[in-house]
């Protein structure tokens, strides 16, 4: 990793907020692997929202997954740590157009952390994977000394399985695709924000944490058929992030409408206050969906049949021109960028 | 030219030079509050939070700033006990909380947070709280700009939050004596460019006025009771300004009468060879307006948001970071 501007060289915060610091991590990491993929399947170097995993004789792909989950606090309006834990692996599995079949989990624990609120977490844990119909096949548990952890971590792998000639991921999108968002944007990460210690902001806003298994079901038939040319959950670094990766892998640029992008009032408020960007700000229950163009229409309506895409809106297209950018249609007409965020979101003074 | 951080934040968040006319331009001026602070009020914080017993407690945007060899964040990293807060209230309240550590609240910012924290300086807190008082104020620097003469400033678009504490009256000095139209500012997109046709209007029938675009929340006489806070408390002094120098009546410090809460003559650190500019970094041209961000060579390249070499690059509200994000 290159060194700090003073030459020090330590993991600060920001290089876990999902901006260009936590890529230099993640390639301080990566780089020394020998082996990145298995039969010429997505591995660990695409950074895709999984790794597959071509079985050659059967026209199937295994797609795997890894996540570690921690939230604060760990009970929040919409949701709690065992449904984030379960929900975020779904999410990525569904992303690459795939079934989830199973996962393992691991808890690692704080000594002294409350059996009844473990209690709590691991119901809803199994809850919400009874919901989506994953099984849980494999675990293991960790007991940390005092201090050296913040109460719980839930680690988890999870599988699923695909037809080999599905394509969809992060360096797959074409000129004229549309993009789809299946919700209002960033009202995890203003939910949370707005329970943080010290704000005390009253609002009824809550995560917009779910799984995306309705969604991937509605649109099934179109993922088969290659309608659909990349999925992604926007959660951490939000939708700038997600439309920033996608614009870099694939070599294009991506044009946003501002006035179709869907942003609860609340959202827009508590962002104001802090100072930050509701394109940056976490999602865990939405989805980006790029769509070809003669498809879009289909698709759409599908999605908008569904609970969790009543709110869907088609909020931009995809061009050939000015490369790996993403730009933005202001309300009053004006045209800029929209930058991946850069590290830790902090509040800003007035 | 405006001099307010989220003037520039508006006008970069909705693209608004992108649909200017090319004969019209926005400057940005010293609108930061984070990024005028000298680097010897940092480096006191620092000095003051590397003692065992203290909790220095900030608003988020000052953590990152590079002072002259650290920043409050790398000091944090080391081990410090350092605190980011939404207002003196809350540093107030960890005052209460921790009777045996001193908590320190690093007080920055114009006009619009000065009343916060005589507040709360008023009230009697605890006596294990105190404050670095980096406060500065708008108007002197305003008197400053104008006398650049490189800038040939045509009009000034004003902050409407420092407006909304002082009142409209301070700024009508400019158009009067300096003939230099003068607009009071809200922060939406349509103030701006509301603010824009107000100043443009003035230039064509050769007005040298000060008007309030935003009469939604700016009385001409200002809030009184926050002004009255802030002359209890504060003396208006003689300050520093990084990048630009010492400006006359361009800080405050707090009043004798209060010095057991002033952090500067409870702990009575000296710091001498601070760093404001370090070598290559233009901040101080950028400031005052006499560059864009991206004619400085570090500017995207040494220097970013995340590896800030100078102030502006740090704040939402310092011009190189609103650039750099919204290009």
């Amino acid at each position: 990793m290159k060194s700090d501007v003073k030459g020090s060289k330590i993991i600060r915060l920001a290089h876990g907020s999902g901006g260009t610091l936590q890529s230099e991590l993640i390639e301080f990491i990566v780089k020394g692997i020998a082996q990145k993929n298995v039969n010429n399947g997505i591995g660990v170097e695409e950074l895709d929202d999984g790794a597959t995993i071509p079985l050659k004789n059967y026209d199937k792909e295994i797609v795997i997954t890894a996540d570690g989950h921690t939230v604060f606090p760990l009970f929040f309006p919409g949701g709690d740590l065992g449904k984030l834990s379960i929900c975020g692996t779904v999410n990525d599995i569904l992303m690459m157009g795939a079934e989830p079949l199973a996962l393992s989990s691991i808890y690692i624990i704080e000594e002294g952390f409350n059996f009844d609120i473990l209690g709590k977490i691991v119901k809803s844990f199994n809850q919400t994977a009874k919901e989506v119909g994953i099984a849980i096949i494999a675990g293991d548990t960790k007991v940390m000394p005092k201090t050296t952890l913040n109460e719980i971590i839930i680690a988890t792998s999870g599988i699923g399985i695909k037809d080999t000639d599905i394509k969809i991921c992060d360096n797959n999108l074409k000129a004229g695709d549309k993009i789809i968002v299946t919700g209002s944007i960033g009202d995890h990460g203003a939910a949370l924000m707005a329970k943080r210690e010290g704000l005390n902001l009253s609002t009824n806003l809550e995560s917009d944490l779910a799984h995306l298994k309705e969604i991937y079901l509605a649109i099934k038939e179109n993922i088969k058929q290659n309608h659909i040319h990349a999925m992604k959950d926007p959660t951490r670094g939000g939708i700038a992030s997600a439309l920033n990766e996608w614009s870099s892998k694939s070599d294009v640029s991506i044009w946003l409408e501002e006035d179709a992008i869907p942003i609860k009032d609340e959202v827009n408020s508590i962002c104001d206050i802090l100072g930050l960007e509701p394109f940056n700000i976490a999602c865990e229950g939405r989805a980006l969906i790029a769509v070809d163009s003669n498809y879009v229409d289909e698709v759409f309506k599908k999605i908008k049949t569904t609970n969790l895409g009543e709110e869907a809106r088609i909020i931009g297209e995809v061009k050939s021109e000015e490369h790996k950018k993403v730009f933005l249609k202001t309300i009053i007409g004006g045209t800029r960028f929209v930058d991946m965020p850069l590290g830790e979101s902090i509040p800003r003074i007035c | 030219m405006h001099v307010c951080g989220t003037h520039e934040h508006t006008i970069s968040k909705y693209g608004i030079r992108s649909i200017l006319p090319k004969e019209l331009e926005i400057i940005s001026g010293p609108g930061c509050p984070v990024c005028v602070c000298p680097a010897a009020d940092i480096d006191k914080a620092i000095e003051i939070g590397k003692r065992e017993d203290t909790i220095i407690t900030t608003f988020g945007d000052m953590l990152r700033v590079p002072a002259t060899n650290l920043s409050l964040t790398e000091l944090r990293a080391q081990g410090a006990d350092v605190r980011i807060v939404y207002g003196p209230n809350d540093a107030v309240k960890i005052a209460k909380e921790n009777p045996d550590k001193e908590v320190i609240f690093f007080a920055i910012g114009f006009e619009t947070t000065v009343p916060l924290i005589g507040y709360e300086i008023k009230i009697n807190p605890p006596l294990n709280f105190s404050v670095i008082c980096a406060h500065k104020l708008i108007p002197a620097a305003l008197e400053l700009l104008i006398g650049i003469d490189q800038l040939n400033i045509d009009g000034f678009i004003s902050p409407g939050h420092v407006a909304t504490i002082i009142g409209t009256k301070p700024f009508q000095l400019f158009s009067d004596a300096y003939h230099v139209p003068n607009v009071v500012t809200g922060f939406e997109p349509n103030d701006v460019l509301m603010a824009l046709a107000m100043l443009l209007k003035q230039i064509k029938n050769k007005e040298y006025k000060t008007e309030n675009e935003y009469t939604r929340v700016v009385k001409s006489e200002g809030n009184k009771i926050a002004q009255k806070i802030i002359t209890d408390v504060f003396d208006s002094v003689s300050s520093p300004w990084r990048g630009i120098g010492r400006i006359l009546d361009g800080g405050l410090a707090i009043k004798d009468s209060y010095s057991k809460y002033d952090a500067d003559k409870k702990f009575d650190i000296k710091i001498e060879n601070s760093i404001d500019i370090q070598p290559g970094c233009n901040c101080h041209l950028v400031m005052t307006g006499k560059i864009y961000p991206y004619e400085c060579k570090m500017f995207k390249k040494i220097c970013t948001p995340e590896k800030p070499i100078g102030p502006c690059m740090v704040s939402a509200e310092g011009t190189c970071a609103i650039y750099y994000k919204y290009g």
